[in-house]
């Protein structure tokens, strides 16, 4: 599962990286879902990854018994996608206006004036 | 009750919510701002003598013991960073009253400094290091929407370079966050701090810390990362640059110097080599790509990452003197600077450019002005007796201690140029005549509110050089307290060891 996890998530960083290099906004902003979604794999993958034991306690015992996965990875990633969200509203905003204003998607094509 | 160090982190969210029912009357909003700064700063000088007179102070919210729970903790460096950024935000909240166009204002520009203020205020007080990565983001985004807030093309293209980027070390940051979280199995700084000083050192640990090394060198414009500040940093009005170079970059070196004087203290050798390498880069790269530029803003823009790296460097020694002169240099180069860029909003204003090619004759037309302007100006350059030469003379007798020679001349050296580009400000804007061909808008008047913040953040400029024995005493405690991280664990982890 470890080795599946790392294939994929490097997949999603090269993934990430090449639609960074294009010119394209669009594909920037793709490029930056890609990279955040792998690093928050990363966190999971990083934090020890546990299957079929979720992270409840048993009624009663103040304790933890037996095997249980590790919560806190998951509420990491929680509040990283909920940031990621946000910014990608905010990045798609900030694309349009400056469609509206350039006319253009392609970076190369603005200059400072 | 809530506790005194939550409330650096309250305020401005008061003044953010207070502030999002009164968008259209711009008078109130001012008021407000005003006030919210006000006290922000009344509160982190509180803080800042009751963390000097009783020792760290420890929240832990919600009552959960310390690794488990959100610590959040004051120690004198987050304390100092905290007045510095109060400072700021009152300086820059004077100053915007008559500094910003009226778009601006209906703009929601102090409803998003109160959220910028608030991140950076988390972010110097947080014991979490997933936390750090949460008020990093309130920060940027924040400082996303201020930098594009006036819309214009130029923005469009500085905003977007400047949010991939801040994204991209955010990802970093992420990352190494979930790497650390693997290896370690807790985020506390405190509880980090302890554990690391037990491990060996590792191929994963110096991985992690690289990679932290290079979320925050991004953050601050270290060397090879710092093309988005000059290419972003000159498209909004003067006082949101003004705003971000007190602060924004101040944030990563803050979490760098916390980092790497308390965590990754396994590979010191490797990191001292790197960090002096990458501090001395980017002291001489920026200072010489800020001589070779004409617009006053650009050539401030590009000195922020030449005085990045001396704060790098004096982290890069590893010794309580050099640290203590990094977090002096940091605060004397959080006031000067803004400073400057407050200065030269009022050439603009005066003038009606900022290109320097189009200006001059300041001197003569507004000579009380251009002493208030000189101040900032020669102490970014170092002249004694004000606070940058009293900066450079600690991290430079830091570095003789430490033997590092070289550094030390380089440091010496880009000082020089420091103080060429800033009389080239001078000669330029303020010495010669006024050229007769440029078509300006001569302005006699400056209004009060912009001049205030000037005047006082330069007469702290000359307080903080004149009488430095206090404030090098305090630097050299806190610098203390990093190093020897023993105290900070205790306080926070309540071990009775």
């Amino acid at each position: 599962m470890e080795l599946i996890f790392s294939i994929v998530i490097g997949i999603m960083y090269a993934a990430g990286v090449y639609l960074l290099l294009r010119r394209s906004i669009v594909k920037l902003i793709l490029g930056i879902i890609f990279l955040g979604n792998a690093t928050n794999l990363l966190i999971l993958l990083a934090g020890g990854l546990t299957s079929g034991a979720p992270a409840f306690i048993e009624k009663g015992s103040g304790m933890v018994s037996g095997r249980v996965a590790d919560p806190l990875p998951q509420a990491l990633i929680l509040t990283a996608i909920v940031i990621g969200f946000g910014i990608t509203a905010f990045a798609l905003a900030l694309m349009y206006r400056f469609y509206q204003i350039s006319g253009t998607d392609d970076i190369d094509q603005v200059t400072e004036d | 009750m809530i506790s005194l160090i939550l409330l650096p982190v309250l305020i401005p969210f008061a003044t953010f919510i207070l502030l999002l029912f009164f968008r259209r009357a711009v008078a109130i909003n001012q008021f407000f701002a005003i006030l919210g700064a006000l006290v922000q700063l009344v509160v982190s000088l509180l803080i800042l003598f009751r963390v000097s007179d009783q020792g760290i102070l420890v929240t832990q919210l919600g009552n959960w013991p310390a690794p488990y729970g959100i610590t959040v903790v004051a120690d004198l460096f987050s304390a100092i960073m905290l007045v510095m950024s109060g400072l700021i935000g009152l300086s820059i909240s004077i100053y915007s009253v008559s500094g910003l166009n009226k778009n601006y204002h209906k703009g929601s520009f102090y409803p998003l400094m109160s959220v910028l203020l608030m991140g950076v205020n988390g972010a110097f007080l947080t014991g979490d290091v997933f936390n750090l990565y949460v008020w990093f983001e309130v920060l940027i985004i924040a400082s996303f929407a201020l930098l594009t807030l006036g819309g214009s093309k130029a923005q469009m293209y500085g905003g977007l370079k400047y949010m991939t980027i801040n994204l991209i070390s955010s990802m970093i940051f992420l990352a190494a966050i979930g790497l650390l979280y693997g290896k370690t199995g807790t985020l506390n700084i405190a509880d980090l701090a302890l554990r690391m000083r037990e491990t060996e050192s590792s191929g994963m640990i110096a991985t992690t810390g690289m990679l932290f090394f290079i979320a925050f060198g991004i953050k601050a414009a270290l060397f090879p990362f710092f093309f988005w500040l000059p290419a972003s940093y000159h498209t909004p009005p003067v006082t949101i640059t003004a705003l971000f170079s007190g602060l924004m970059t101040k944030v990563g070196i803050y979490a760098m110097i916390r980092f790497f004087t308390m965590i990754f203290v396994q590979d010191q050798q490797l990191w001292q080599h790197l960090l002096l390498t990458i501090g001395g880069l980017t002291m001489v790269i920026g200072v010489l790509t800020a001589a070779s530029q004409y617009d006053i803003r650009r050539i401030l823009s590009f000195h922020i990452i030449s005085q990045i790296g001396y704060m790098v460097v004096g982290l890069g020694l590893f010794t309580v003197s050099g640290v203590a002169g990094a977090i002096y240099f940091l605060a004397h180069n959080i006031i000067t600077k803004t400073n400057t860029f407050l200065v030269a909003g009022i050439v603009n204003h005066i003038k009606g450019s900022f290109d320097l090619k189009a200006i001059g004759g300041l001197y003569r037309s507004h000579p009380f002005i251009a002493l208030f302007m000189f101040i900032p100006m020669a102490g970014l350059a170092g002249v004694p007796p004000l606070s940058g030469f009293f900066g450079k003379l600690l991290l430079i007798i830091a570095g003789f201690e430490a033997h590092q020679w070289l550094i030390t001349g380089v440091a010496v050296l880009v000082s020089l140029f420091t103080m060429f580009s800033m009389i080239k400000i001078w000669n330029e804007g303020f010495w010669k005549k006024q050229p007769v061909t440029a078509a300006v808008n001569n302005k006699e008047k400056v209004p009060y509110t912009m001049l205030l913040p000037v005047i006082v953040l330069a007469l702290l400029t000359i307080i903080l050089g004149v009488a430095a024995e206090p404030f090098i005493n305090l630097s050299t405690r806190a610098a203390d307290q990093l190093i020897n991280p023993a105290e900070y664990i205790q306080a926070v982890l309540r071990r009775s060891s």
